[in-house]
């Protein structure tokens, strides 16, 4: 199959599944099942933050294990905002994803002289530090985290008050970044990233300033998984430590690794199926995590590349 | 003051040897097999649910800590068998994803067994007041566990330092093709280290049930520090384990107990009282970046 | 965005809004959202089966219309809650919640709670906020407000005599309301004043902290499993010669005591309930208590029994026309039920008017360790905070 048609393909498939989505809350509605709207927001936002770790680490090949304090900030972020007046998201959002820009350069800054292991282990150590700081902040909420008064507004008379309104602004969000991601990737800049990651000596002897690439590339993933904690905070109406927590560091890897790493649609994938499995599974059992332990130890021994290494292979077999 | 003191102390060492506990099996699967095992902490709750069971039944608490240890080394040495054998050759990532899937897999067979809620695993009676030495009182069982923790850890460092099978482990640890080479059974000697490792594991869990709780994701909460452990000491090193567990044990809690009454004297009790236990856990967390950044192998490096 | 789409949209949902109104109620949705697994996971449990049990006598039904439970856990987590509350809310659409234990839990879950107009009746979480100037025509509390129990204990520690007395509580809404309560009625010295960390199991440091400051006595408020754990430190610690401990009924009921044993003897502390009282009612519920679940109620086992009949009196009295909000929260306030601690009614904030006792943990006629009234230390006592609740 020519690189044309397979491409092709994709965007055929990544249309009909837009669609889909764009159709989803007008579907729930017409059944009364307007839970499932505010359900399907949560997993785009997920999909978002897990789109921003698979930049990192898919694509610059960096396995970061702290990823949640990014989306944490940029939760909290809004929220402080919000609660000091600034109500507007064309306000409290690039604000967001600014301050997790700022502190992705910073860690990234300090935790890239490292490598392997102890790269994870540092930039987990900078997420629990930010964790703990929160928590022991008593006039941010503490433990308790911080409440959103209201969703922020964005004006044109569009109320994300609203389920639906609110799902499509989320949509809009996690489909700007995926244009962007996709772009970046195949961009130069990309091109040298993905080399890096391949082989960093090699690059590093042509003559290409590795550090700067992938602190760049860090600090992209941090900015828009700070986008991701800003429309979080908009849908659970709370910014809360745990959101930071070590496990959803954990749980954003386990969805990228799901979805599968270093593919553009990878961490989107990954974050639906979890989510959703979580969902479904929880509806009949209260012992769901059973399911969802097994369901990923089956994706690890029989599918390594992750969902959508699985689709690839399934999509050649079919018209190879 | 000396009491104060005494206390504060012996309370951090006891908290580092069941750190070093927990450390000192995942150092080694992770330094010889370069596996990361997130469900490390998993085999650290079946043991003390173990533990809390024949303890319930037979009215013994020696005999449930025999019991877990035994029980938990059987289970560690099947779950590598059958599933962690397969994860030596695959990326660190793929291991991450697999073991956590084995912590939700446990964490629920648990609760299928022993239900939702805490389970209450009593210390023995006799050993439920303090000891006095001379004026100083300390708990007689907290005595008991740093007691049994330095056994561990002195019998853990003959077996490593004087045995063949040490010695083999030593080797796997700074050189695996080497120690192949050498015509060493990597295979069986990774189900023994592995075996060992869940009876640590158990042994820890055993023995701080009666001080915390026996519950489901009580691994968890542990697991973590047990890695900062092993990354402040030095992947694959014992002797890095044991040095970073006293560490961590020892900053945590003197920060714990010193760091609000210092600050109290500062800022309101409210802000000090939150703002003390979060420095003291920042504390860990930044001395390992420091530790890191100046030794970015760990105090220990196992590896030539 | 095209706004063409978003209109359209807005109008389907607005039809499919008028389609579904005014429908006639012919059964009864309680969300149960409580904490039912993890260290705090006793005293969700007690609400659900104090419930249940209510509910049983019942037979089943709030006001005459089949009831249905639809239990949740929210694993004593703020995030957890807010989803399993946006659940209930949206998907199942109950018509009552109930069964947060904790203050915190409570303030993170309360808001949508009430924008979705849903009458919130708790049977134990009582922050001071939602008492005083943050009350809501939708939140109702059977149990008490969180200083209550607190204040009772300060009462009887200062005529008790005591003059250096140390707290400890966890570092949350309800721990900082524990000392508030307590010093508004103790007035003498505070030895030292120490907030843990919530859920927090392992009490060294700070039981080396109380060695080194010789107070007199120590008031603990550490509900479920911290409680178990302090209790049990503190007495192998030998803290228990010198320091007379005393605690809220939180600290010191059917639960504790069943973990602990033999070291709570002689423990005094303050309830607004207790399984002596003796009533009708709560002979009843006592009994059939211990007939069905095999173990003696505790005070969240009460308070859960008595929210479940307070809802019965709710559906019954606004004639089950529960998309009446007015004329639900009208029936509410009046509280027209039996309530198993005796005298009950509500203040102008929703919370209790009631009656505080002094209990003590000692051996009953059958041997068993258990509490035991011994006395009243308030009586028609309401909060503090009810000043500043605007409500009428």
């Amino acid at each position: 199959m020519s690189f044309y048609v397979e491409s092709r393909r994709r965007r055929y498939a990544a249309s009909v599944v837009l669609a889909g989505l764009a159709a989803f809350p007008l579907l729930a509605q017409a059944l009364d099942q307007g839970f499932y709207v505010s359900l399907m927001s949560r997993v785009l936002i997920y999909a978002l933050a897990a789109t921003s770790l698979n930049l990192v680490l898919g694509f610059g090949g960096m396995v970061s294990f702290g990823h949640a304090a990014f989306v944490g900030l940029g939760a909290y972020t809004v929220a402080l905002l919000t609660s000091a007046g600034a109500v507007s998201a064309w306000v409290a959002w690039p604000a967001a994803v600014a301050v997790s820009a700022l502190a992705a350069l910073f860690v990234g800054a300090v935790s890239l002289r490292t490598r392997g292991v102890y790269f994870i282990m540092i930039t987990l150590a900078f997420a629990q530090m930010l964790y703990y700081l929160i928590v022991s902040l008593k006039t941010w909420g503490g433990d308790d985290g911080l409440p959103l008064a209201a969703r922020n507004i964005l004006g044109a008379g569009i109320d994300l008050k609203d389920d639906a309104n609110f799902y499509y602004a989320v949509l809009a969000c996690l489909v700007a970044t995926l244009l962007l991601v996709g772009r970046l990737i195949r961009s130069r800049f990309g091109r040298v990233i993905q080399g890096i990651r391949e082989n960093e000596a090699r690059m590093e002897a042509i003559g290409y300033p590795v550090f700067g690439y992938k602190l760049a590339c860090f600090t992209i993933g941090g900015a828009l998984a700070g986008l991701a904690g800003a429309l979080l905070v908009n849908q659970t109406g709370l910014a809360s430590p745990n959101q930071m927590f070590w496990t959803q560091s954990g749980m954003l890897l386990v969805m990228v690794v799901l979805g599968g790493v270093g593919s553009l649609y990878g961490g989107a994938l990954g974050a639906a199926a979890l989510l959703i499995l979580e969902e479904v599974l929880s509806g009949y059992t209260i012992h769901w995590q059973l399911g969802v332990g097994a369901v990923l130890l089956t994706v690890v021994f029989l599918a390594p590349h992750g969902l959508a290494g699985l689709a690839t292979v399934v999509a050649r077999k079919r018209h190879g | 003051m000396t009491q104060l003191v005494l206390e504060q102390a012996l309370n951090g060492l006891q908290f580092g040897l069941m750190l070093f506990l927990l450390a000192a099996g995942l150092t080694l699967v992770f330094g010889i097999m370069d596996m990361i095992n997130l469900a490390h902490g998993s085999l650290y709750m079946v043991g003390a649910y173990i533990a809390a069971s024949v303890a319930e039944q037979s009215g013994s608490f020696v005999l449930a800590v025999i019991v877990a240890v035994g029980a938990t080394a059987i289970i560690g040495a099947l779950l590598e068998l059958a599933v962690l054998r397969r994860l030596y050759r695959r990326d660190h990532l793929s291991q991450v994803l697999a073991t956590f899937a084995l912590i939700l897999v446990s964490n629920e067979a648990v609760r299928m067994i022993w239900g939702d809620q805490p389970v209450m695993l009593a210390m023995p009676e006799a050993l439920s007041g303090p000891v006095e030495i001379g004026g100083f009182m300390y708990p007689a069982y907290r005595l008991l566990i740093v007691v049994v923790g330095v056994v561990a850890a002195a019998s853990l460092y003959l077996l490593v330092a004087k045995t063949r099978l040490g010695m083999w482990v030593r080797a796997g640890a700074s050189n695996r093709e080497m120690a192949q080479a050498m015509g060493v059974d990597v295979r069986r000697l990774f189900t023994i280290v592995f075996a060992i490792g869940a009876a640590l594991c158990a042994l820890a869990g055993a023995l701080l049930g009666p001080l915390l709780a026996v519950q489901v994701g009580m691994g968890e909460s542990i697991l973590i520090l047990a890695f900062v452990v092993i990354v402040i000491g030095g992947i694959g090193s014992v002797r890095g384990a044991l040095v970073g567990s006293l560490i961590v044990g020892v900053s945590d809690t003197l920060g714990r107990a010193l760091l609000p009454t210092l600050l109290r004297e500062i800022v309101p009790l409210e802000i000090a009282a939150s703002l003390g236990p979060a420095l003291a856990s920042i504390l860990i967390y930044l001395l390992m970046a420091t530790i890191l950044f100046w030794r970015p192998e760990g105090l220990f490096p196992a590896r030539a | 965005m095209h706004k063409l789409k978003l209109a359209a949209l807005l109008a389907m949902m607005g039809m499919a809004a008028m389609a579904q109104a005014a429908p006639q109620n012919e059964r009864v949705k309680v969300g149960m959202l409580s904490t039912l697994s993890g260290p705090g996971a006793g005293l969700g449990v007690d609400i659900r089966d104090g419930f249940n049990l209510g509910l049983k006598h019942l037979n089943g039904k709030l006001g005459g219309l089949p009831a249905e439970v639809i239990v949740a856990d929210d694993q004593q987590n703020p995030d957890v809650a807010k989803q399993a509350s946006e659940k209930l809310l949206k998907k199942d659409k109950v018509d009552f919640m109930t069964g947060i234990v904790f203050s915190n839990i409570m303030l993170a879950v309360g808001p949508s709670v009430f924008e979705n107009k849903t009458f919130f009746v708790s049977a134990n979480a009582g922050p001071s906020q939602l008492a005083g100037e943050q009350c809501n025509p939708y939140f109702f509390n059977v149990a008490w407000q969180n200083d209550n129990l607190h204040e009772a204990v300060g009462k009887y520690v200062a005529e008790r005599g005591f003059r250096k007395v140390a707290l400890l509580a966890p570092n949350y809404p309800g721990g900082t309301d524990a000392f508030a309560g307590f010093k508004r009625q103790y007035k003498g010295k505070v030895a030292e004043e120490i907030l843990t960390k919530l859920g927090q199991l392992d009490y060294a440091a700070e039981l080396a902290q109380l060695r080194a400051s010789k107070p007199d006595a120590l008031y603990i408020f550490l509900p479920g499993g911290m409680g178990i754990n302090f209790i049990k430190q503190f007495v192998a610690a030998g803290l228990s010669r010198d320091i007379q401990l005393f605690a809220p009924g939180f600290s010191a009921d059917e639960d504790i005591i069943k973990a602990v044993g033999a070291p709570m003897m002689g423990l005094f502390n303050s309830s607004q309930w207790a399984h002596d009282i003796d009533n009708p009612q709560n002979r009843k519920f006592v009994a059939d208590f211990q007939k069905d679940y095999g173990r003696l109620p505790s005070l969240y086992a009460s308070q859960g029994y008595d929210a479940a009949l307070l809802m019965d009196a709710a559906v019954r009295d606004s004639k089950g026309k529960l998309d009446d909000k007015d004329a639900v929260k009208k029936a509410l306030e009046a509280a027209k039920f039996q309530s198993v601690r005796g005298a009950f009614k509500f203040n102008h904030n929703h919370y209790p008017i009631q009656n505080y006792y002094l209990r003590v943990i000692g051996k009953d006629a059958q041997g068993r360790i258990t509490n035991k009234t011994v006395g009243t230390v308030f009586t028609n006592h309401a909060d503090a905070y009810a000043s500043a609740c605007k409500m009428k």
